[in-house]
């Protein structure tokens, strides 16, 4: 049963690495240019379909990590906290770099590395909270109590994903919108680009998952090892 | 050009970062563990 979930495991791993590969052949070269006036400005456009991928992987995990601290709290269940914490460390790596990305994107765009508008700065708390999600788990000693607070937490600073999600549709922020937007946005030739990214990403996504949570049951492994001894 | 090139590294370091971390952590408790196992059995051989 085991070895069959590995190879299920190295194939996703296989097919989201290949796919990721394609991504990047899209991304930088294979999606049209966009419409601006720069040369800097149509580089920096391709930013894109990796950043909002990221921010997606991001947010689909935490989503992952609230859903896994429900499923705890109401069994008790150990398999639950460890998705919960796989998910959480995958997806705070995964908004470090919508974070930097969106950063370096912003200077060629905006002329700045950074602005304090509602977007990025929501996007940097969502990052901390989920820092501080981590790093709560390393401070509480006993495994049942360590647990019950990552679930409360993960519950609780999930509030941010949906708040983040629309800060660009309820305030007038620096960041563009791009679904729904009157002006500017994807073209419709950019977009087969643009969805093939978003899925090698949530592919990506799976396999680290299933990578990480196999790392926390082979320390679990070991936890129960030592104590046989 | 190399605003295009420092976004897409900053991406890849963190993904590899993120999958190196992985395996090096997975190969330290591989290598815990066959120690544990092995003091185990040499426990339960000792008469």
């Amino acid at each position: 049963m085991r070895q069959k979930k590995d190879t299920g495991l190295i194939g996703l791993t296989a097919l989201s690495a290949a796919m990721m590969m394609a991504a990047l052949y899209l991304a930088l070269a294979g999606a049209p240019e966009a419409n601006l006036k720069s040369e800097t400005g149509r580089l920096a456009q391709r930013i894109i379909y990796f950043h909002i991928p990221t921010a997606w992987v991001g947010f689909l995990a935490f989503f992952v990590t609230f859903a896994a601290g429900v499923g705890y709290l109401r069994t008790q269940a150990r398999r639950w906290d460890i998705v919960a914490l796989a998910s959480a460390e995958i997806g705070t790596a995964f908004m470090l770099g919508v974070l930097l990305s969106g950063s370096i994107w912003a200077r060629p765009a905006w002329g700045v590395w950074w602005v304090w508008d509602e977007r990025l700065t929501l996007s940097l708390i969502q990052f901390l909270v989920y820092a501080g999600y981590l790093m709560l788990r390393g401070t509480v000693e006993d495994p049942a109590r360590r647990a019950r607070f990552a679930a409360v937490y993960g519950i609780a600073a999930f509030v941010s994903v949906p708040i983040n999600f629309i800060a660009i549709r309820l305030w007038r922020t620096q960041h563009p919108l791009m679904f729904g937007a009157e002006k500017g946005g994807l073209s419709p030739e950019m977009m087969f680009a643009f969805f093939f990214c978003l899925i090698a990403f949530t592919l990506w996504y799976a396999a680290l998952l299933g990578h990480r949570i196999r790392l926390e049951r082979l320390r679990d492994e070991v936890e129960a090892v030592k104590q046989n001894m | 050009m190399g605003y295009l090139v420092a976004a897409y590294a900053v991406l890849w370091a963190i993904s590899f970062g993120l999958v190196l971390s992985l395996v090096v952590r997975q190969r330290r408790l591989e290598a815990e563990l066959e120690v544990l196992r092995q003091a185990m059995e040499e426990k339960s051989s000792v008469p």
